[in-house]
């Protein structure tokens, strides 16, 4: 190999190297589960990752999205179906059961009280934290249009957005996560 | 060169290495943090945390519960 052809794979490595050093900051999560503990689990990786620098993408899909419900969500103007969907999902971050102990809604009664208890910071604090940090949250218009979910239903703060919105952050990540 | 104390006691994962993370985000290059903190996790946490940013972790000891850590920020 000549001198010249050395420089310029050095140069091509270079750009190479520049390019992936440079995606290293980014995550992306699917947040697919409305269950408490595992919306949870979401927002401490995201608050944490914040905090070590990097730039957070969190696609919220189906049962996901009623963390993102504002607690005054109606159903007034939908049709039938998407009536008994909005009356029958919880909404926001303080009506969600536990993926396990649930017992018909007492158990997140008593994780919430536990929590209190050492000091865990409220989901509800953690997502609006995220939010204000710069944590960027897309919700999935297809999964908003199938339950009857208005933008004006969700928090605010978010985007709206589909698979390609997504995909391209997650391309850009090296840590991706389904939740 | 500021000094700036931070008294994280009581918080649980993941307030103590966020709080702690914003304080350092607001300084400038070479400023010197020292943090208190009781929750068990907070050890591991700033390793990770400080190998990761690459913010300095100049001393770490361990009195009782407490975690005392002095970060220099990169």
């Amino acid at each position: 190999m000549s001198a010249d052809a050395v420089q310029e794979k050095i140069k091509e490595l270079e750009e190479r190297l520049a390019k992936v050093e440079g995606n290293r900051s980014n995550m992306t999560m699917v947040l697919f589960s409305g269950d408490f503990d595992k919306a949870m689990a979401a927002f401490i990786i995201a608050n944490g990752a914040l905090a070590m620098g990097k730039e957070v993408t969190i696609f919220v899909t189906f049962w996901g999205l009623d963390v993102l419900k504002k607690p005054t969500m109606t159903g007034a103007g939908k049709n039938v179906l998407e009536k008994m969907v909005t009356m029958m999902r919880p909404k926001g971050p303080s009506k969600l059961p536990t993926s396990k102990m649930n017992f018909a809604g007492i158990g997140p009664k008593l994780f919430h009280y536990m929590m209190g208890k050492k000091n865990v910071t409220s989901l509800q604090n953690l997502v609006d934290t995220a939010v204000e940090f710069g944590v960027r949250i897309v919700a999935c218009q297809m999964s908003m249009d199938v339950m009857g979910i208005r933008k004006e239903d969700l928090m605010d703060g978010i985007e709206f957005g589909g698979v390609a919105a997504f995909l391209g952050s997650a391309f850009d990540s090296n840590t991706t996560l389904f939740i | 060169m500021a000094t700036t104390k931070l008294d994280l006691k009581g918080m649980s994962c993941p307030m103590p290495i966020m709080k702690m993370a914003a304080a350092v985000k607001k300084g400038t290059s070479g400023d010197v943090f020292e943090a208190v903190c009781d929750d068990a996790g907070f050890e591991p946490d700033v390793l990770a945390w400080c190998k990761e940013t690459g913010n300095k972790l100049d001393n770490l000891t361990k009195s009782g519960k407490d975690i005392t850590v002095v970060i220099t920020k990169k």
